[in-house]
């Protein structure tokens, strides 16, 4: 941790976020094309799911990186309310609607796996269920850092509400997951998963590695565009001190 | 603890003094769930089962109704400041802010469900089931809804905004809460929902008011 602390100045952020970024999108595009491209010619099709499979190497990722997106909200909380990291701040900022857009995909590409195979586009799953309210404390974090005319209010609000969601999360997908059992005995049709095969797996796991590297490039772009709105907004402020 | 107390019993001497803000509360309670056998139908055994979700899911919605003043009174005539200045611990002030919020919505709205739940067709054990959980399970919507009312104190929109925040925190006590009722419906044991509902106020008990004070500090700042 003490190593990154020297990201936490804005502008040694910027220089080396402009160093890596270049790159980084271009791996991101590389990756990104030959995972889809595994997923949607090479990858075998299921013999019960048939092509619908492939919305799994969308879908399964999209859960993951909500999840991981959230985790890094705490921990952004955390270092912004420990330390006053102003970085911290500016990148949760930029962070949570990446997070919440991967749990949208997530939602739309269960339901939409859904609807072939269990006939129905939602079903009150507790995995659904739990992810459904993963993106509502999404919405929640994002309303709130936006909801002050002094941003750095929504900033430590935000942080506050991340650490608490992060403390409920467990809380909560234990009590869907009670609740579930509790009205339907008989679930749902599960995917129990017989170790999956490698011809699923490897591009599964290739896909998962590329929509991370989308995610931290969406994160690190939003992060500069940030910096740079927050800049703007000084100086705004300043020249009207100046002139008044 | 003698803060705690001239708090709380502060906090009361002004809602005594104007009785009607909690009479909205109970009033908004009563019509909400009235109206859901107005829109579903009149048939008993429907209303039977929805009853202990109707009138949980209502008795939250009143009890966000009320937060949204809960620290905003306070923040706008100064007494927020007298209160960071104060020689004692504001994690203390917060949980007698939520006490007493307790008090005057989630007491009463224990009191009253299971008045109403004679209106859904509920037999004895499942109204004092009803009101066992509401006992247990309010506390612990007063504190996350006070951790949300913290956290939106001077936002814009903050009535809209409270709800968001504070409604996904409250499902494993809604969940609790309701289940509860129909395990019993079911002839299962009511204590593991008592005692889950008990712990998740205790978790709440432990955990909100330093969120709270914290927020605080920094609407202080």
């Amino acid at each position: 941790m003490a190593d990154l602390h020297f990201l936490a100045n804005p502008a040694r952020f910027r220089r080396f976020s402009q160093r890596v970024l270049p790159g980084l999108g271009f791996a991101t595009v590389l990756m990104l094309a030959f995972g889809l491209y595994m997923a949607f010619f090479v990858a075998p099709v299921d013999y019960q799911q048939g092509q619908t499979v492939r919305i799994m190497f969308l879908h399964v990722p999209s859960a993951w990186l909500s999840m991981g997106g959230y985790a890094l909200l705490a921990g952004l909380g955390a270092s912004l309310l420990v330390w006053r990291h102003p970085l911290a701040a500016l990148m949760a900022r930029a962070a949570a609607p990446v997070g919440a857009s991967f749990a949208a995909v997530c939602l739309l590409t269960g339901s939409l796996w859904g609807r072939p195979m269990w006939g129905t586009y939602w079903v009150w799953d507790a995995r659904l269920t739990s992810m459904l309210l993963l993106f509502f404390l999404y919405l929640g974090h994002i309303a709130l850092s936006r909801a002050y005319d002094e941003p750095e209010r929504g900033d430590r609000s935000a942080a506050i509400l991340a650490l608490v969601g992060v403390i409920n999360l467990p809380i909560i997908k234990f009590s869907v997951d009670w609740w579930n059992t509790l009205h339907q005995p008989a679930s749902v049709t599960r995917l129990d998963a017989p170790a999956i095969h490698n011809s699923i797996l490897i591009p599964l796991v290739w896909m998962a590695v590329s929509l991370l590297l989308l995610f931290v490039f969406l994160v690190l772009v939003r992060t500069e565009t940030e910096i740079d709105r927050r800049r703007l907004e000084n100086a705004a402020v300043q020249e009207e001190e100046a002139a008044a | 603890m003698s803060g705690f107390t001239a708090l709380v019993a502060r906090d009361l001497r002004l809602v005594w003094r104007r009785p009607g803000d909690v009479g909205v509360v109970l009033a908004f309670f009563v019509v909400a769930v009235v109206l859901f056998p107005l829109g579903i139908g009149p048939e008993t055994n429907i209303l039977q089962r929805i009853a202990a979700g109707v009138l949980w899911c209502a008795a939250l919605f009143a009890a966000l109704l009320s937060l949204e003043r809960l620290f905003a009174a306070d923040y706008e005539d100064g007494t927020l400041d007298l209160l960071l200045l104060a020689p004692w611990p504001l994690e203390l002030a917060a949980l007698a802010k939520c006490t007493s919020h307790w008090i005057v919505t989630g007491l009463p709205l224990s009191l009253l469900a299971p008045v109403l739940g004679v209106a859904f067709g509920l037999d004895g054990d499942s109204l004092l089931a009803l009101f066992a959980t509401l006992l247990i399970g309010t506390p612990t919507l007063s504190l996350i809804g006070g951790l949300a009312a913290a956290l939106t104190l001077g936002a814009r929109k903050s009535g809209a905004l409270l709800a968001l925040l504070a409604l996904p925190l409250c499902v494993p006590t809604l969940i609790f809460g309701a289940g509860a009722v129909e395990t019993l419906a079911a002839g299962e044991g009511l204590w593991t929902h008592l005692a889950i509902l008990g712990a998740l106020a205790l978790v709440a008990l432990a955990t909100t008011p330093w969120a709270i004070a914290a927020a605080l500090r920094q609407a202080g700042e």
